[in-house]
């Protein structure tokens, strides 16, 4: 898989070999029917050997089982992956088992995250459906004696109307060792019903139990000593009075140290009582100078696309345009922080945690106590989200490191304070971009230079002869990585606001100037749809922005009152058409959309990460605002439901218009072009 | 100061043994096991820890369970009578107004209260009153409607 420059603290991606062994699946599993469904890997590698998706099983009790390794973490493929399996296999939503993410019992996945659920485990699991339905449809034909042409499957059952014989799939599956293995590459599209969330009731009564909430006998709270400063280094601890309470397991290895108690109090005490010195390192650094010393530690570049000539294309131009668009570091605030509970038994080691990379948080977990991967267990319960943000697996390390000390399970929760710190940030980044428009509207050059943030999304659909893209490596002060929609929002940012101002300058309207400059036609698609749902331009201040990543169109128009005495910004309503293919679950779909246009008014308005010294200066919510219900404009969302092409994903796309849009509105509103985010970091416009 | 002894939570009493200085969130959670009450930034900023106390809204990680020993005490665990979910239950689950479900909980009680109050609440006195907890999935337009559609269900 090719994985994006800004995905930093991804390590390669481990590829798994599998053998195929019939007795160990049933074995495992249990009699009955067993689909396994291949992918082949990387389409650049195809010397390796297809990986296997998924598997699917039917029991001699009947019920279907769904082995994924994708994870829950709200974006509700539980349901939606559920959904394809229950409509082919014609057994209610409810009845079906989904297994996912737990690494003892299904099959390596890369990670939940890139948008990919959808598009690629979702029909592989559709495909084994239709595969289990035709073999148990198979064998009654056999058992029966009769054409399987005159056989039919519903509700759960299998049946023959002519002899008016009929089985269930329990007495079918009864003895039986029915096994396939398919390719799971097309699959008939979704029917698009919405269905609820399929363990919902546990959520609303306080059931589920997430990382945090589990429990083992004779557990232990583990807290970890963390530095004072980024790059400060352990010199020494003395461990005396803290190992002097009772009760304490005190742990100092290398750059580690930490603390496991019975109770969570008599932690907070041993922690305490830890005595260290550090080493500390200058860090570097600040938001005063982010943005220069982004562009002064910028490596070579990489070209991303480049055609024709943007020096031959600029030299006619009617108008040119040159700015530069900055974003700053904001962070993920999943609501869940990071946790985890470890237990070793025997050689084993279990650790149940929130995170996106079930197999990838193993891989670390081997590595790090120098095991065999089998000798890992990581199971995620449906996680309290992650935004991309829960990639990596710190917390299971160090929940791991306490308790092998203590010869106990430990739970490890992070505080706030240490999810806003020790975590990693969405890039920030400096956009510089230079624009010709001919005096009829038409872009001819356009040059985009992306440092630190990212290159998703920095190619434009727009219909531009001479082109220069580029994205400059820097060097990051903070630890940053993966963030939904990555750089997109930074790159839509940069880019809807330029394509903003070179309207302004060749004086058209913002979205006659972007249908003039447009020829691919799902994005125009849903920049008419959002345009006309809107009521393009409309009676008040009024945005528009377009964009296109992880194969969804998305196109969102952010109202805006403006006061200019006082300077505040109220976003009064936000519009977005999206269309990511064939709809699967519309209404999840539509929470997915308007979840991440709430979340992208954060970044757009006042989301920011403040940093000197080494350390964070707003970790906690109190410094660091998210958005809340008094910031939540109306929301229109239209889905453009394209039934004839594969389902894209959905769980990031929705994100990258509204910072732009919402900039744009802005300007109508005030005169005020605003190319930072976020826009209004003390609240209200800058004095002019 | 005494250990607490008992507390009433969800109509009981239960025994507990806890320094009064503890969150009430540490109790319920570490030594009840109810859960459904979160941690989600021990500041009393998120409203995950949300739980009724005397029926207000009250975030559990900033009150110290000596505060509440004489007071009843409503957790998540306490709201479904007999199997039925509580209107505001019902509603979200029928509103899909959650993602991840972590801030769940907390919504679910601060809106009970506030219908407490106040049956029939305004769009801005929803969003008053629900404005100290956060969800992070942005589902607020659903919770929004939820709080509505249950003001509406005969109780």
């Amino acid at each position: 898989m090719n994985l994006e420059p800004e995905r930093y603290e991804f390590l390669e991606p481990p590829l798994y070999r599998f053998e195929l062994d019939r007795r160990d699946f049933f074995k495992a599993l249990g009699l009955g029917v067993l689909i396994v469904v291949t992918r082949p890997a990387d389409a650049q590698r195809r010397d390796m050997p297809d990986e296997i998706g998924a598997w699917l099983h039917i029991g001699e009790d009947g019920v279907v089982s769904v082995y994924t390794g994708k994870a829950e973490m709200g974006q509700n493929i539980r349901t939606s992956l559920a959904q394809g399996v229950s409509e082919e296999l014609r057994v209610p939503l409810e009845s079906i088992r989904m297994i996912m993410a737990d690494t003892d019992l299904v099959p390596y996945d890369a990670g939940t995250f890139g948008s990919r659920s959808t598009p690629y485990m979702a029909p592989q699991l559709r495909k084994a459906a239709v595969a289990a339905r035709e073999l148990l449809l198979q064998r009654a034909a056999e058992q029966w004696k009769v054409d399987p042409a005159s056989v039919t499957v519903a509700a759960g059952k299998v049946s023959h109307a002519a002899s008016k014989r009929s089985a269930t799939y329990a007495e079918l599956a009864h003895g039986q060792k029915l096994m396939k293995a398919i390719s799971g590459e097309s699959a008939a599209p979704p029917t698009g019903a919405s269905a609820p969330k399929v363990n919902g009731r546990d959520f609303v009564t306080g059931r589920h139990k997430y990382t945090s909430d589990l429990r083992l006998p004779g557990m232990l709270y583990g807290k970890v000593l963390r530095p004072p400063a980024f790059g400060a280094k352990l010199a020494s601890v003395d461990k005396q009075s803290a190992e002097a309470i009772a009760g304490a397991t005190v742990v100092h290895d290398g750059d580690f140290a930490g603390v496991a108690a019975p109770d969570e109090l008599t932690a907070e005490r041993a922690l305490s009582a830890l005595r260290a010195q550090w080493k500390q390192s200058p860090a570097e650094g600040s938001n005063a100078t982010l943005y220069d010393d982004l562009r002064r530690t910028a490596e070579n570049s990489e070209s991303v696309h480049s055609a024709g000539s943007v020096e031959q294309g600029t030299a006619a131009a009617a108008h040119r345009l040159k700015q530069t668009y900055r974003v700053a570091y904001i962070a993920h605030c999943p609501l869940e922080p990071r946790a985890a509970l470890a237990q070793w038994t025997g050689g084993k080691l279990t650790v149940w945690t929130g995170s996106q990379r079930p197999f990838g948080v193993r891989s670390e977990l081997a590595k790090a106590f120098q095991l065999d991967e089998k000798q890992v267990r990581v199971i995620i319960p449906d996680t309290g989200s992650g935004y991309g943000g829960k990639h990596s697996g710190e917390a299971a390390i160090e929940a791991a490191r306490l308790a092998r000390a203590a010869g106990k399970p430990v739970k490890l929760l992070w505080t706030r304070e240490e999810e806003f710190t020790w975590a990693y940030f969405r890039p920030a980044g400096v956009i510089d971009v230079s624009a010709a428009i001919s005096k009829d509207g038409t872009l001819s050059a356009w040059e985009f230079h992306n440092y630190n943030s990212g290159a998703s999304g920095i190619r434009t659909l727009y219909n531009i002869p001479n082109q220069k893209i580029e994205f400059h490596r820097s060097e990051s002060p903070l630890r940053q990585g993966s963030y939904r929609a990555l750089a997109a929002t930074a790159n839509h940012f940069a880019r809807e606001s330029a394509m903003d101002e070179a309207a302004h300058l060749a004086g058209m309207d913002p979205l006659e100037f972007r249908r003039r400059n447009l020829e691919d036609a799902r994005l125009l698609a849903v920049l008419n749809t959002v345009a006309e749902e809107f009521g393009w331009p409309g009676a008040k201040p009024a945005g528009i922005a377009c964009g296109f990543e992880k194969g969804g169109y998305v196109a969102s128009c952010a109202e805006v009152d403006v006061d200019r005495s006082s300077g505040k910004v109220k976003v009064t309503r936000i519009v977005t058409a999206f269309e990511c293919g064939a709809v699967v679950n519309p209404e999840h779909l539509r929470n997915q959309i308007e979840g991440a246009v709430i979340m992208g008014i954060g970044g757009a308005l006042f989301e920011a990460i403040e940093f000197e010294n080494g350390t964070i200066r707003n970790a906690g919510f109190s410094g660091y605002r998210v958005p809340r219900f008094a910031d939540t404009p109306v929301l229109g969302t239209v889905l453009v439901d394209r039934k004839d092409l594969p389902s894209a994903g959905a769980g990031e796309t929705p994100i990258v218009c509204v910072a732009p849009a919402i900039g744009n509105a802005i300007f109508r509103a005030s005169g005020v072009r605003l190319r930072s985010l976020p826009l209004l970091p003390k609240g209200v416009l800058p004095h002019t | 100061m005494a250990n607490v002894k008992q507390l009433r939570v969800n109509g009981a009493s239960v025994k507990i043994d806890a320094h009064p200085e503890r969150s009430l969130l540490s109790v319920l959670r570490d030594d009840l096991d109810l859960t459904g009450a979160k941690y989600g930034c021990g500041e009393g900023q998120c409203g995950a820890c949300t739980v009724l106390v005397a029926g207000r809204a009250v975030r559990s990680c900033i009150t110290s369970v000596g505060e509440v020993a004489a007071k009843e005490i409503t957790t998540i665990e306490g709201l479904a009578k007999n199997g039925r979910l509580h209107p505001v239950q019902q509603a979200f689950l029928d509103d899909d107004a959650l993602q991840c479900g972590y801030c769940t909980p907390g919504m679910v009680l601060a809106a009970v209260a506030l219908l407490e109050k106040t049956p029939n609440p305004t769009q801005q006195q929803i969003v008053s009153a629900m404005q100290g907890n956060i969800c992070r999935c942005g589902t607020y337009p659903r919770i929004a409607r939820a709080i509505t559609k249950a003001s509406r269900s005969a109780v």
